[in-house]
C-alpha cells in the first residue's frame, strides 16, 4: 500500500473509476454538441443561446465541466508523479493545475448561468 | 558477425560504453544469443553476464537484445535480427542499476515481488494430507504460475521505470493474481486491500510492453485487468 495525499480519491480504484465515468460524460457531451451543430446548418446566435438557456443543458454542461476538472486532475496528477521527481516542483505543478481547474469551474458556472 | 556489447566496470570505467566484437559463428548456424556471448567471452574473458540453465527456465540471462528484452538462451540470432543475421546489440535490462556489463541489480524488482506476499495464505485447519483443488480450480492458475521472474516484462514497462519503488510491475502483479486466483488461498481481502492505492496496480496504463516481451508467452496485462475487476466488484 502506497499512501498519497494529493490524488483525487486517496485510492487508485476511485481515481480509475472517476476517470472512466468522466470520460463517458465528456464523450456524450462532445457527441451531442457535434450532432447539434451538424443538425443545424443555419445555426444562429439566438438558437445557440436558446440551447444553453434551457435548464437541462445547464445541468449537462455543468456535468461536463465538472468531468473535465476531475478527469484532468487525475491525469495531470499521474503525469506529475511519473515525471517530476522533486517533491517541491511536483507540488508546485499540482498547485498550478488545481488553480487552473478551479478557475475553469467557477468561470464556467458563471458563463453558464449568465445565459 | 558484428556483436556490440554494453560494457561497464565501475571499478575501472568512468562511464559505460559499447564495445564491438567480430564473431565467427561455426558453420554459420542459427545459434542462440547465449552461445554468441560464450564466443565473445572466449575473445574477451573480462565480459560479465548471468546465465545458468541455458534453456529458458531459470530466468538468469534476461537482457536487451537488439532493442527488445528477452532471454539470451532461447532467442536465436535469426529472431533477434529479423532473419538478417547481421548485427547484434546487447545491453543490460533497461531502467535498473548496472552492477557490471550485462549484470543488473534486481533488488527493486525483488522488493516489489516480496510486497505481494508470494506464498499461499490459508487460515483454515490444515487437512491430513493436502488441500485439494478441482481441475477447474487448478486451470485458473495456468498462464500465471509459469512466470520465472526474469524481469524482462517489468524492465520493459515505463511505469516501472518511473516508479520502481511504488508500482509493483507486471511480473509482481501476475504473481499477485496467481495467489488471488488460487482456491486454496484465503487472504483475498487482505491482498486486495494492499493493492487499491494509486500506485501498486493502477500505474499500469495497459500499453502491453510486458506481453510483447515475455519469453514465456504470458499475459500480465490480462492478470492486471482481473485484479482491477476484483477490486471493483469488492468495493462497488
Amino acid at each position: 500500500m502506497v499512501a498519497s495525499v494529493t490524488n483525487l480519491g486517496r485510492s487508485g480504484l476511485y481515481d480509475w473509476v472517476i476517470q472512466r465515468l468522466t470520460a463517458v460524460i465528456l464523450a456524450l457531451y462532445t457527441l451531442f454538441l457535434v450532432g447539434f451543430v451538424a443538425a443545424s446548418p443555419d445555426l444562429q446566435f439566438a438558437q445557440w443561446q436558446g440551447l444553453f438557456a434551457q435548464t437541462w443543458m445547464k445541468v449537462f454542461s455543468l456535468a461536463a465541466l465538472m468531468s473535465i476538472c476531475g478527469h484532468a486532475w487525475v491525469g495531470m496528477w499521474t503525469i506529475s508523479t511519473d515525471y517530476l521527481k522533486n517533491a517541491g516542483v511536483r507540488f508546485l505543478f499540482q498547485l498550478v493545475c488545481a488553480g487552473f481547474l478551479f478557475v475553469y469551474l467557477v468561470w464556467g458556472i458563471d458563463i453558464l448561468w449568465s445565459v | 558477425m558484428l556483436v556490440s556489447v554494453y560494457r561497464y566496470n565501475p571499478e575501472k570505467d568512468a562511464a559505460p560504453y559499447m564495445q564491438d566484437y567480430n564473431i565467427t559463428i561455426p558453420g554459420n548456424r542459427d545459434v542462440m544469443i547465449l552461445d554468441v556471448l560464450a564466443l565473445v567471452k572466449e575473445q574477451d574473458s573480462s565480459l560479465v553476464y548471468r546465465r545458468s540453465c541455458r534453456e529458458g527456465v531459470c530466468g538468469s540471462d534476461g537482457m536487451n537484445i537488439n532493442g527488445k528484452n528477452g532471454l539470451a538462451c532461447i532467442t536465436p540470432i535469426s529472431e533477434a535480427t529479423n532473419g538478417k543475421m547481421d548485427k547484434l546489440v546487447l545491453r543490460p535490462l533497461p531502467g535498473m542499476p548496472v552492477i557490471r556489463d550485462l549484470v543488473i541489480d534486481m533488488s527493486m524488482f525483488y522488493a516489489q515481488y516480496e510486497k505481494i506476499k508470494p506464498y499461499l495464505q490459508n487460515n483454515t485447519p490444515a487437512p491430513a494430507i493436502e488441500r485439494l483443488q478441482t481441475p477447474e480450480e487448478r486451470e485458473k492458475l495456468d498462464g500465471l504460475y509459469e512466470c520465472i521472474l526474469c524481469a524482462c516484462c517489468s524492465t520493459a514497462c515505463p511505469s516501472f521505470w518511473w516508479n520502481p519503488d511504488k508500482f509493483i510491475g507486471p511480473s509482481g502483479l501476475l504473481q499477485a493474481y496467481r495467489f488471488l486466483a488460487d482456491s486454496r488461498d484465503t487472504a483475498t481481502a487482505e491482498r486486495l486491500a494492499g493493492l487499491s492505492d494509486p500506485f501498486s496496480v493502477f500505474r499500469c496504463r495497459g500499453i502491453m510492453n510486458c506481453v510483447n516481451v515475455c519469453p514465456k508467452g504470458l499475459n500480465p496485462t490480462k492478470a492486471i485487468g482481473h485484479i482491477r475487476n476484483m477490486l471493483l466488484s469488492q468495493q462497488v
